[in-house]
C-alpha cells in the first residue's frame, strides 16, 4: 500500500498534465488553462464552489457561547496530531498557523480538510493550493468526525484569543 | 529435515535414474500450458484468496505468501532478532529472546498452527515452535507481529510441535530428543536408565490467547516427532508418532531403525485434564520464562517460571496408549471426519490407516500386546481401518481435500500422491521438484478444508531457478486440486528452510487488520503524546530523549550535551494515525540496529556514544517527498565535560516571526517558480 502515497499525487500530477496538454489545438497555454479551469469549474461539486470542501460535513451549526469541554477536548488532540505541523499563531511551519482560521474557511471546509484530507488534496482547489505553497501532504490523522467539531471549537476559541473575532468566513 | 539426508542418498539416486527415464516431458509441457499460468494470476491491484503461512525453519521467523500468486507478503520476525524493523534490537522487545539460557536470539521455527475455533480456523493468532531453545511463538493475527513467547522447560529439540486442539483449548508437543530429566551430568551410555521424554500440554486462553504450561505426561525416552490432535468424535484425544522406541543414542540412522514398526502415542487429554482436577500430579522445581507483550504498552513483559506439574501414566490409567505404527514415521494426520488417523513411515513402503473407532473398541475389550513400561500397547490389526499399498518411497506427510481425498508428499520418491481415504486406491501422482517435506491445502488439517490449492514445500531446488551459488531458495510448489488430477500451476521461491505452512481465507483476516495504532490508546511510559512535549533528560550518566516524528521532521532535531560513555534512550513516538506510515530511526555508530516505529506506537533504542563529534541520525523509511530532510544532529562532547543538555526543532524561526514569514515566502516563491 506504499503505492497509496504515491497514488494521490499521481491523482495530482495527472490532474496538471491535464491542465497542460489536454488541449492540444491550442499553443496559447493560458488560454489552454482557463478553458480547462472553466471545464473544471463546471463539474466541480457545489460545495467546493460553496468554500465547503468535499466530505461528509455539508452543514455545520456554530453557537455561542463556546462550549469550553469541545475546546479542551480540541486542545487535547491538537497538542497530540496537529502540533508538530501547525501553529497557533500566524507563523506557517509545515502547514499553516492556525491564528484566523475560522475567518479564512467555512466551518465545513476545516472539519472536512481534517477528517476528508485526500479526498480534499485531491478535488478541492484552496487544499490543492495549500499543498503547492507548503509541499507536504497533510497526513491523514484519522480524526473521529465529533472530534473533528471539537476542533473547530478550539480553533474558534483560539480566534477569539488571538485574532479577536471568529466565524468571519461563513457568510463570505 | 536435512538431518535424515544421509537416509536417502540412496533414494535420491535413484530417483535421479528415474527422472532420465521418465515422465519429465509431461511436466514440461503442462507448464508450458497457457491455462496453468492464468490460473495462478492475480492481476495487479487484484487481492489473493488465501494467506498462506510458512515457517521459516533455520531463519526463525514466519512469511507470509498470497495464494494463489505466491507473493511475498510479510516476514514475521519471531524466533530470530530482525534489524529491519529493530525486533530484538529495541527496548521493548528485546525480552522476548530471554530464555532460562539467558538471551538467545535465534532459533529454528518448523510447524505452524492457526487457531481454532469448533475445529475451523477462527483467524486469530498463529502459532509457531522454536525446535531449538524448545519454545512456543504466538503472533497475533490483527497486526502480524509476535506477542507472546513460551519457554517449554526439560525437553529438547521441540520439533513435535505445537499441534492445536479443534477449539484452541491445547497446544501439544513432544520432545524430539529424549534427555535426563532433570538435567543432570550423567554418561550418555546411560540413555535407556536415565532419558525421558516429555509431552507437553499448554492452555491458551479463549479470549486473549495468552499461554500457559498446563501440564507435562512423562513418557518413555524415544523421540517424538509430529502430532495431531483429534477432532469431531475423536477430540479429546492427541497421536503422536515417535522414532527410535530401540532407545539407541549413537548411529540412529542404523541403530534406530532396527524394528519393522516404531510407536504412536495415543493420548486421552481429557482424561489428562481430570486426573490433573484430581491432583494427581507430581510438582517439580525448573526454569522456564514466559514472555508477552503488553497490549497497552507494547513492551514485552518477562517472567521467569520455577514450577511444572507432571502427570506420570503409571498413576494415571487409561491416559496413554501405545500403537505400531510403520518404521521411522513422521507425519500422523487425522481426516476431517476424525475418523481415519494416517500414520506415515518414512522407511516402509506402506501407510498405514487406523480407524478411531476401532482403537476405541480395541481400548474397551483390552486388546493389548503388552506394554512398555507400563503403558498398553494396542494391538495393531485390531485398530487397523486399512493399508495404503505402496504408495511411494518416504511418505511424510498428508492432508485432506474435504472431499474424502488424502494427498501424501513422498519424500523419496519426490511426488505427491492423491489417494481416497475410504478404499484407500491412488488417483494421481504428480512429481515434484524436488524432495517434499510437508504440504498445505488451505484449511487441509481442519474439519472442513477448502480444498482448491495445495503447495508442496520442497527441500532441494537445483535446476528450478537461476542459480545463486551453491545455495538456492528453497521451491514451493503449487498444485490446483479442484479437478481429478492434481495440476502444477506455479514454482515460487520461499525463505528459509519452510517446514510447514498453514492457508486461511482472506476473509477470515482482512477485515481485522489493523492499520495503525490509536495514540490516544498508547500507554508506553516513554510515549511523547504531541510534540509541545518532546524533551531531553539527563539522570546521571542516562539521557532520555523523549522524540516525536511526523511527515516530514524529527523533533527534536539537534541535540547538545550528550557526553562519550553516556547511554542515550532515543524514544520515538510515531505521531502519526495513517495506514502504512511508519517512521525509522537510525544514528551513526549505534552497536544495535534501527528502529522501526509503527504509527501511533513508541519504541526507544539505546545509543552509547563512543567518541566526541557531531553525529547524524534520520528517519529510514521514505515517507513523503521531504523524507530526505527528516534528520538532525546529535553533539557529543568528552566524558566529564560541562556543556548542558539542549534540543531543538528550527530555533531561529519559533523565536523570530519575521525570519518565518520570509522563509515561507520565498519558499513560496520557489514553488511558482516551476510552473
Ligand atoms: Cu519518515
Amino acid at each position: 500500500m506504499k503505492s497509496l502515497k504515491f497514488l494521490s499525487t499521481t491523482i495530482i500530477a495527472a490532474v496538471f498534465l491535464f491542465a497542460c496538454g489536454g488541449n492540444e489545438q491550442s499553443n496559447n497555454k493560458a488560454e489552454a488553462d482557463k478553458q480547462t479551469t472553466e471545464k473544471q469549474e463546471d463539474k466541480m461539486p457545489e460545495s467546493i464552489k460553496m468554500g465547503k470542501g468535499v466530505g461528509e460535513f455539508t452543514e455545520v451549526e456554530v453557537s455561542d457561547p463556546l462550549n469550553k469541554e469541545w475546546v479542551e477536548r480540541g486542545q487535547a488532540i491538537y497538542d497530540m496530531k496537529c502540533s508538530a505541523c501547525h501553529k497557533l499563531t500566524d507563523q506557517r511551519v509545515v502547514g499553516p498557523g492556525f491564528q484566523g482560521v475560522t475567518n479564512r474557511r467555512k466551518p465545513e471546509w476545516i472539519m472536512n480538510m481534517i477528517t476528508n484530507v485526500d479526498v480534499m488534496l485531491a478535488e478541492d482547489p484552496t487544499a490543492q493550493k495549500l499543498l503547492e505553497e507548503c509541499m507536504t501532504r497533510m497526513p491523514n490523522q484519522n480524526i473521529k468526525p465529533d472530534d473533528a467539531r471539537k476542533i473547530l471549537e478550539f480553533f474558534r476559541n483560539n480566534d477569539v484569543e488571538k485574532a479577536g473575532k471568529k466565524d468571519e468566513a461563513i457568510n463570505s | 529435515m536435512k538431518t535424515h539426508y544421509l537416509n536417502y542418498v540412496a533414494g535420491l539416486s535413484l530417483i535421479f535414474l528415474m527422472a532420465s527415464c521418465g515422465n519429465q516431458g509431461s511436466e514440461t509441457s503442462q507448464v508450458l500450458g497457457g491455462s496453468a499460468a492464468e490460473q495462478a494470476y492475480v492481476a495487479p491491484g487484484e487481492y489473493d484468496e488465501f494467506y498462506a503461512f510458512m515457517s521459516g525453519g533455520y531463519s526463525g521467523q514466519i512469511t507470509a505468501y498470497g495464494l494463489p500468486s505466491g507473493r511475498l507478503l510479510k516476514e514475521i520476525p519471531v524466533f530470530s532478532k530482525y534489524p529491519e524493523n529493530g525486533y530484538g534490537y529495541s527496548e521493548e522487545t528485546k525480552a522476548m529472546f530471554n530464555t532460562s539460557y539467558g538471551e538467545v536470539p535465534w532459533d529454528d521455527s518448523h510447524h505452524i498452527e492457526l487457531s481454532q475455533k469448533d475445529g475451523e480456523f477462527d483467524g486469530r493468532w498463529l502459532f509457531v515452535n522454536g525446535n531449538n531453545t524448545p519454545r512456543i511463538a504466538r503472533v497475533d493475527l490483527k497486526t502480524f507481529e509476535t506477542v507472546e513467547i513460551l519457554e517449554i522447560p526439560d525437553v529438547a529439540g521441540l520439533h513435535c510441535a505445537p499441534f492445536i486442539t479443534e477449539n484452541s483449548e491445547y497446544l501439544v508437543s513432544g520432545t524430539r530428543f529424549s534427555v535426563p530429566i532433570p538435567q543432570k551430568d550423567v554418561p550418555i551410555d546411560t540413555y535407556k536408565k536415565n532419558f525421558k521424554g516429555l509431552i507437553n500440554y499448554v492452555s491458551v486462553d479463549p479470549e486473549h490467547g495468552h499461554m500457559e504450561l498446563a501440564f507435562q505426561i512423562e513418557m518413555p525416552g524415544f523421540n517424538y516427532d509430529l502430532a495431531r490432535n483429534g477432532k469431531g468424535k475423536s477430540h479429546g484425544w492427541s497421536f503422536l508418532t515417535t522414532y527410535n522406541s530401540e532407545q539407541e543414542h549413537s548411529l540412529l540412522e542404523v541403530n534406530a531403525s532396527q524394528k519393522d514398526k516404531d510407536l504412536m502415542a495415543v493420548i486421552n487429554w481429557k482424561k489428562a485434564e481430570q486426573y490433573m482436577k484430581e491432583g494427581k500430579f507430581t510438582e517439580r522445581q525448573t526454569s522456564y520464562f514466559h514472555n508477552l507483550m503488553n497490549e497497552e504498552t507494547s513492551i514485552v513483559e518477562s517472567e521467569e517460571k520455577t514450577l511444572t506439574k507432571i502427570l506420570d501414566p503409571k498413576n494415571c490409567p487409561d491416559m496413554v496408549y501405545f500403537i505400531p505404527v510403520p518404521k521411522s514415521p513422521h507425519g500422523c494426520d487425522v481426516d476431517p471426519t476424525g475418523e481415519y488417523i494416517v500414520g506415515n513411515g518414512k522407511l516402509s513402503a506402506d501407510m498405514s490407516v487406523y480407524s478411531f473407532d476401532k482403537i476405541m473398541k480395541a481400548i474397551e475389550e483390552k486388546n493389548f500386546d503388552g506394554n512398555f513400561d507400563g503403558i498398553p500397547i494396542i494391538n495393531y490389526e485390531a485398530a487397523l481401518d486399512g493399508i495404503v499399498k505402496k504408495p511411494g518411497l518416504g511418505p511424510l506427510h498428508t492432508e485432506f481435500d474435504g472431499r474424502g481425498n488424502a494427498y501424501t508428499t513422498f519424500f523419496i520418491s519426490s511426488e505427491v500422491v492423491k489417494w481416497d481415504v475410504e478404499s484407500k486406491e491412488i488417483l494421481d501422482r504428480q512429481p515434484t521438484f524436488y524432495s517434499p517435506g510437508h504440504l498445505v491445502i488451505p484449511g487441509g488439517e481442519t474439519k472442513k478444508p477448502d480444498g482448491k490449492y495445495l503447495v508442496a514445500m520442497n527441500k532441494i531446488t537445483k535446476d528450478r531457478y537461476l542459480p545463486t551459488g551453491p545455495e538456492l531458495a528453497h521451491s514451493a510448489q503449487l498444485f490446483d486440486i479442484s479437478g481429478d488430477k492434481m495440476k502444477l500451476i506455479l514454482d515460487f521461491p520461499t525463505k528459509g528452510e519452510p517446514h510447514y505452512a498453514q492457508a486461511i481465507s482472506a476473509d477470515k483476516i482482512q477485515p481485522n487488520s489493523v492499520k495503525f495504532y490509536d495514540i490516544e490508546q498508547n500507554k508506553h511510559p516513554h510515549a511523547t503524546l504531541g510534540e509541545s512535549k518532546t524533551r531531553v533528560e539527563r539522570d546521571g550518566d542516562e539521557v532520555h530523549v523523549y522524540m516525536t516524528a511526523i511527515r516530514s521532521h524529527l523533533a527534536p532535531d539537534n541535540i547538545e550535551g550528550f557526553k562519550v560513555g553516556d547511554k542515550v534512550y532515543f524514544h520515538l513516538t510515531n505521531l502519526e494515525q495513517d495506514w502504512d506510515v511508519p517512521h525509522g530511526f537510525a544514528i551513526q555508530g549505534a552497536t544495535n540496529a534501527e528502529l522501526l516505529v509503527m504509527p501511533g506506537q513508541t519504541r526507544t533504542l539505546l545509543w552509547e556514544p563512543k567518541k566526541p563529534g557531531v553525529f547524524a541520525f534520520y528517519c529510514t523509511d521514505f515517507c513523503s517527498a521531504l523524507h530526505q530532510e527528516m534528520s538532525g544532529y546529535a553533539r557529543v562532547s568528552p566524558k566529564g565535560s560541562d556543556v548542558p543538555i539542549k534540543w531543538g526543532l528550527n530555533e531561529k524561526l519559533r523565536e523570530n516571526e519575521q525570519a518565518a514569514h520570509d522563509f515561507y515566502e520565498k519558499a513560496k516563491q520557489n514553488a511558482n517558480i516551476g510552473k
